[in-house]
């Protein structure tokens, strides 16, 4: 049986003196759909950089695809936070896409069969109207699609998408969602996704990951998203809503901020800006 | 007007056009990556650093070029080192920058060689290159070529997509040293053709002319090395032909590289419509 595609065994991390999160236990199978939830400060997106071998676990293990994580890893795709480009950037969606089969390459040689491999991943996407334009001319939603082509490109065993949805409108939104949906039912490749945005990923994910002041709660969503469990991990009153299929929570801090200058102080309970 | 053929007879204008043809080639190379990586004040500073530089060069080697390219060492550390964090750079550049035009200005009071060799520095020389000077600045331009060529890739990755890249494996904070020092070398040299005021018409416009024309990424940057060719031999073969103007070759050299520029937005502007 081939490895699970991300092990963590006891994870821990700690980033000065403050514990993000602890004693997190979570295998996630080929072609599992996970959302990582919370508030911001949570260290979601740093579960994600520890994946990607950008940061170190303070103690337990990491596998991903049964290797430990390092940068570079051909196992590993990443979308990171949406930033958008400059208008007149040198680049066009197709230029992007092909920095994620060979950009990292020193010297002047092509990696052959290049061309075919990139408009491949364009055409999966969906993106072929759009990828010989400038980049930074495409709206945020065309190059969400590119940035997730560019990640897929090397057929990874994991996604890693940071805040994919943030910025997109509701179609959009719904579009990538949908892409990542297929892909990891296609291609077995497992997607772990931050995200802020609940309900658009709701009806798609497997399980959901929710870290709050280094708790963890990880299951299906039903599971995970009710008030009683989500009151015990914020240890204050939450209410969860359902209204058809959409869910509404009451009480948690669930809207992004895009600067990530707050953080949640576990021995208070209070919102702090962070320097 | 006079005859262009006839002074390209001489040594002198055999060495600028040269001299010429170089700057542009490196400054054509690199322009592109200063322009994706929004780093004009980074050329427009080392440029001016390199007026302390060269003033130091004259009083210790009695020669500018040497101390200006030894200098552009010491001036991309300090923009590194004190810039590392993004936002900062331009920050950390202006403080070096002030400081290093008055250290300049102190320097010249204590040289009292010939006045012309300071407002070289400041306006370029392009007919004072002498044999040495192309030796060194043909050097230069072998090694910034061969440089990009073998980095080209990943830097243009971690210009573009910095996050991905560092995720890829990508040396990013090595690379930006890397062009940093790069960067201050080639704007040492350019220096010496248009002088440290009009750095950028070769370091920054051709490569914004280019962009108007194609996102293309290769193009980019052939289209940015023809444009510094045509204006630095070009704005040098005008300064002959209107040599009774006394009007410097650095001039004419601006000027065609921003007529490019001005042509390319318009044609860009007509495209759109």
């Amino acid at each position: 049986m081939s490895p699970a595609a991300v092990e963590l065994r006891g994870a821990s991390l700690r980033r000065g003196d403050r514990l993000l999160w602890h004693d997190l236990d979570l295998e996630i199978a080929a072609g599992e759909f996970v959302a990582i939830l919370g508030p911001n400060g949570a260290g979601k997106s740093t579960l994600l950089k520890v994946l990607l071998g950008l940061l170190p676990l303070s103690s337990g293990t990491a596998l991903v695809a049964g290797r430990t994580p390092r940068r570079g890893s051909a196992d590993v795709g990443y979308v990171p936070q949406q930033k958008g480009f400059d208008t007149d950037l040198g680049a066009r969606g197709r230029d992007l896409v092909t920095l994620g089969i060979d950009g990292h390459r020193f010297g002047p040689l092509r990696t052959p069969g290049r061309a075919q491999r990139v408009q491949r991943a364009i055409d999966a996407v969906g993106a072929s109207a759009y990828a010989g334009r400038p980049i930074g001319r495409l709206s945020g939603g065309e190059q969400q699609r590119l940035r997730i082509a560019q990640a897929l490109v090397g057929d990874p065993a994991v996604l890693l998408c940071d805040e994919p949805l943030l910025s997109l409108d509701l179609n959009h939104q719904r579009g990538v969602v949908e892409l990542l949906d297929r892909r990891r039912r296609e291609a077995g490749t497992a997607v772990l996704m931050v995200t802020h945005e609940i309900n658009p990923v709701l009806p798609f994910v497997d399980r959901v990951v929710y870290l709050v002041d280094g708790r963890v709660a990880v299951g299906a969503p039903d599971e995970v998203l009710t008030s009683d469990r989500l009151s015990s991990l914020y240890g204050t009153r939450i209410d969860v809503l359902r209204m058809r299929d959409r869910i509404v929570v009451l009480g948690a801090e669930t809207e992004p901020h895009h600067d990530h200058d707050h953080f949640h102080d576990q021995n208070t309970g209070e919102w702090h800006r962070d320097e | 007007m006079s005859d262009i053929w006839t002074y390209l007879h001489f040594p002198f204008a055999q060495h600028a056009l040269i001299a010429a043809t170089l700057v542009a080639l490196v400054s054509g190379l690199i322009a592109p990556f200063v322009a994706a990586r929004d780093m004009a004040f980074a050329v427009h500073g080392s440029a001016e650093l390199a007026f302390p530089t060269a003033v130091a060069g004259l009083l210790v080697f009695d020669d500018a070029l040497t101390g200006a390219l030894l200098g552009s060492v010491l001036v991309a550390v300090a923009i590194a080192l004190l810039g590392q964090r993004r936002g900062e750079g331009n920050t950390a550049i202006g403080v070096i920058l002030a400081f290093g035009l008055g250290l300049g200005v102190f320097l010249l009071s204590f040289y009292h060689g010939y006045a012309s060799q300071a407002t070289n520095i400041l306006f370029g020389s392009i007919v004072a290159v002498t044999g040495r000077d192309l030796a060194v600045l043909a050097t230069v331009a072998a090694v910034v070529s061969l440089l990009v060529l073998a980095i080209y890739r990943p830097l243009f990755f971690s210009s573009v997509d910095p996050e991905v890249a560092e995720a890829r494996g990508v040396p990013v904070r090595a690379l930006g040293l890397l062009f940093v020092l790069m960067l201050t070398v080639t704007v040492t040299e350019v220096a010496q053709v248009v002088g440290t005021l009009l750095v950028l018409s070769l370091a920054i416009t051709p490569a914004a002319a280019a962009r108007r024309w194609t996102a293309a990424p290769l193009l980019v940057t052939g289209l940015s090395v023809l444009f510094a060719l045509v204006a630095a031999d070009g704005g040098f073969l005008l300064s002959l032909a209107f040599v009774d103007s006394g009007v410097k070759a650095s001039v004419f050299i601006t000027f065609i590289s921003f007529g490019l520029y001005l042509v390319a937005r318009a044609a860009g502007a007509v495209r759109k419509v």
